[in-house]
């Protein structure tokens, strides 16, 4: 469990920090942003970040656009909208931009872990096949 | 009550509109036409009258032309000797009145002193003296003349006829005198309606004839007014030898010009007379025709009558029909604009509910924030607390106890929120075409297990082969199913049925959702639709269901309504329009 890098990015900054404080103490390793610039930057100076928790609704860069963003940078990052039930449909959206999947506010703790493991083990079998389809480049290159 | 009054209004002026256009065109007709034929008729009937007159002024005069040319020849055949004899006298009278009848009545023979030498006739007038009678004198300087009528000495009235006969310086006078009663009835001949008649008189306003009316005018006067000299009370156009008085100047008689037309005013009876006259006897005497105007124009008067009764008429009925049509218009547009109010009741019911539903979504989306993050703190605590798990086991209980509380209405306020979001955005809006029955048995599927708890019975009553409706089935599912479960909220108590039926009816599907419950109280009927409106205990409904149902089935351009009874039950009727083709779900975009 400890393996698992979470980043939460949302406005509300209490929300963040007591779900920091309780997904820590479920055993996962959450790092904190509190806007979706914030977040690229943070990602971008950060290695093992395996699922990022997005809010819709941010003022400025609005959860769209930041996964938009991650998805363009990090295309192998699993990303999970968080969303009021109003913006259900953005968070549908995106979905087809490639978000992993949407929850609602308020979410359940046990709900939310799931999905982030679901994520993350997505996120793990990208990755092997991504190590698969390159070892299997390298024997093909070796057998040229 | 300003209403009414706007109504009376508009009532008055649509009947004022309609009588001013239906009456001014049939007064004009009526007027111009009435004008024309007035002045045609009086003319014709003048013309008439002038003609008559003339005729008889021929006739009178060619009556005392003819006399007096019988005179004539007598006087030239006969010597005065001859004429002095009676016998010859008595002969001549003889052979005159055998081929005239009756109109000489005697013939004498006066010398220059006045004094009849001879005389044949049925009175003793031999010897007598005229020489002061008028017509002597007259007869004396003329060679012939025409008397004028008077009594005389026989105390009769009567006219002569004389000529002067002789030579050497000599002069006898032959007169006979003409029949009274057969000149006047020449004149008496001349009547027309009933107060038609005709007089002579002489210059000096003498009558000349007898007759049975008594003349509107004295004779004086009528000469006066004949030689132009026009009193207060007469009206009198002076002209060239015609006169026409007012009213009369439209018509000239000219084909009469010898005829001089008056009228007069009775200033004491009010009566109108009018007068035609003409000279006779080379202008000794005056032929006057008189009549009452009304007597003349009897004929105008009675059109004129029956069409000022038709006018009449015409108009009370126009006024009827302009109050029955305009009762009729203003009824009908009350009824509009009773109808238009209910429409705008309607939007405005519409306008309420998208104004309620953004507003909801607005605070439910800010309260879901805080609600979130209470429910996380409540987590966080609970996480401690499994910590904490041996110490002071009562005070750790308590505090679970209110944890959970906290999570439970935290749960709550979620619900709340989620169901105000879904009011106001609707999460499945794709409209698809769909049969009602099939959505009807899904829902009752769904909600069977609860009403079995209830002891509730749910019976569906489904008309096969309804035409498919275009809706959106999450939608139409939302409807049954808040209508079902307020259904089984109604019944919860005693247990009961619903039906649930389906049939077409005016081109509308109509799904008719039916309970046994306690009914709806009249009072609240109205308010069933509008947002937050529940009678349900505070944390068990939200008073959004129905306004959500509503809202649905307006959107789907349908409607919704609801019979209820208390006591016996409610009944919520959903109308909803047949699907044209599939052509709605063909046209709606893949999402």
């Amino acid at each position: 469990m400890k393996d698992i890098r979470v980043m939460l990015v949302d406005d509300e900054v209490p929300f963040v920090d007591t779900m920091t404080k309780r997904l820590t103490k479920r055993g996962l390793d959450v790092v904190t942003a509190f806007s979706g610039a914030e977040a690229l930057e943070k990602l971008d100076g950060m290695k093992g970040v395996d699922v990022v928790v997005l809010d819709v609704k941010m003022p400025g860069m609005d959860g769209i656009e930041t996964l938009r963003e991650i998805k363009s940078r990090f295309p192998l990052l699993e990303v999970i909208m968080l969303t009021g039930h109003a913006t259900v449909e953005t968070a549908i959206e995106g979905m087809k931009l490639g978000a992993h999947d949407y929850l609602m506010k308020p979410c359940d703790i046990e709900e939310l872990l799931g999905k982030v493991k679901e994520a993350r083990d997505k996120k793990a079998r990208h990755e092997q096949k991504i190590i698969e389809a390159k070892a299997q480049s390298i024997v093909l290159r070796r057998g040229d | 009550m300003s209403e009414d009054k706007y109504y009376r209004s508009l009532t008055r002026s649509i009947v004022l509109i309609i009588i001013v256009v239906s009456c001014t065109p049939l007064l004009l007709i009526a007027a111009i036409a009435g004008y024309q034929f007035q002045t045609a008729y009086k003319h014709k009937v003048m013309d008439h009258l002038a003609a008559l007159v003339e005729r008889h002024r021929e006739n009178i005069d060619s009556f005392l032309r003819e006399k007096l040319a019988d005179i004539r020849v007598i006087g030239s055949i006969y010597s005065p000797e001859q004429l002095s004899d009676e016998r010859v006298l008595e002969n001549l009278l003889q052979s005159l009145q055998e081929h005239h009848g009756g109109t000489f009545v005697d013939l004498g023979f006066v010398n220059e002193e006045g004094v009849q030498v001879a005389y044949a006739g049925p009175f003793k007038l031999r010897r007598v003296n005229y020489a002061d009678a008028q017509w002597f004198l007259r007869a004396m300087s003329n060679p012939y003349t025409i008397s004028d009528v008077f009594l005389g000495v026989r105390g009769l009235p009567h006219f002569i006829v004389a000529i002067r006969v002789g030579g050497d310086g000599a002069s006898w006078i032959l007169r006979s005198t003409i029949d009274f009663v057969h000149f006047n009835r020449l004149v008496e001949n001349l009547r027309v309606g009933k107060t038609g008649h005709a007089v002579i008189i002489n210059r000096d306003g003498e009558l000349q004839t007898q007759s049975v009316d008594k003349p509107a005018l004295l004779p004086e006067k009528f000469v006066e007014l004949f030689e132009g000299r026009p009193e207060q009370t007469i009206s009198l156009m002076p002209g060239e030898g015609l006169s026409a008085p007012p009213g009369y100047e439209s018509f000239r008689l000219e084909r009469h010009p010898d005829v001089k037309i008056f009228e007069d005013r009775n200033p004491t009876t009010h009566s109108e007379t009018i007068y035609l006259a003409t000279v006779l006897k080379n202008g000794d005497w005056i032929l006057v025709f008189q009549q009452s105007v009304h007597d003349a124009f009897r004929d105008l008067y009675e059109a004129r009558s029956i069409t000022v009764g038709l006018i009449i008429l015409s108009a009370c009925m126009i006024g009827g029909m302009a109050v029955y049509l305009a009762r009729r218009t203003v009824k009908r547009i009350v009824q509009a604009d009773r109808e238009k109010e209910m429409m705008n009741e309607q939007i405005i019911e519409a306008g309420k509910l998208a104004s309620v539903g953004e507003l909801a979504a607005g605070i439910a989306h800010e309260i879901n924030n805080p609600v979130a993050i209470m429910v996380e703190e409540a987590g966080w605590v609970e996480d401690l607390l499994e910590e904490l798990r041996a110490e002071s086991t009562e005070t750790l209980e308590e505090v679970r106890r209110a944890l959970t509380q906290i999570k439970t209405q935290g749960a709550r306020c979620k619900e709340i929120t989620h169901k105000l979001l879904s009011f106001a955005r609707r999460t499945d809006p794709k409209v698809q075409v769909v049969s009602i029955n099939e959505l009807v048995q899904e829902v009752v599927g769904l909600s069977e297990q609860r009403a079995r708890f209830a002891n509730i019975r749910i019976r569906t009553h489904l008309t096969p082969e309804l035409p498919p409706i275009a809706v959106s089935p999450s939608e139409m599912q939302q409807v049954l199913l808040n209508l079902i479960n307020n259904a089984i909220d109604a019944m919860e108590r005693k247990g009961g049925a619903i039906d649930i039926t389906t049939r077409l009816e005016d081109g509308f599907l109509v799904v008719d959702v039916a309970d046994t419950g306690e009914g709806i109280p009249k009072a609240n009927l109205q308010r069933i639709f509008d947002p937050f409106f529940t009678t349900k205990p505070v944390g068990k409904g939200t008073g959004l269901g129905l306004s959500i149902c509503y809202g649905i089935v307006k959107k789907m351009g349908g409607d919704i309504t609801v019979n209820s009874a208390v006591g016996l039950g409610t009944t919520f009727h959903i109308h909803l329009p047949v699907a044209g083709g599939g052509s709605l779900a063909a046209s709606e975009p893949d999402r």
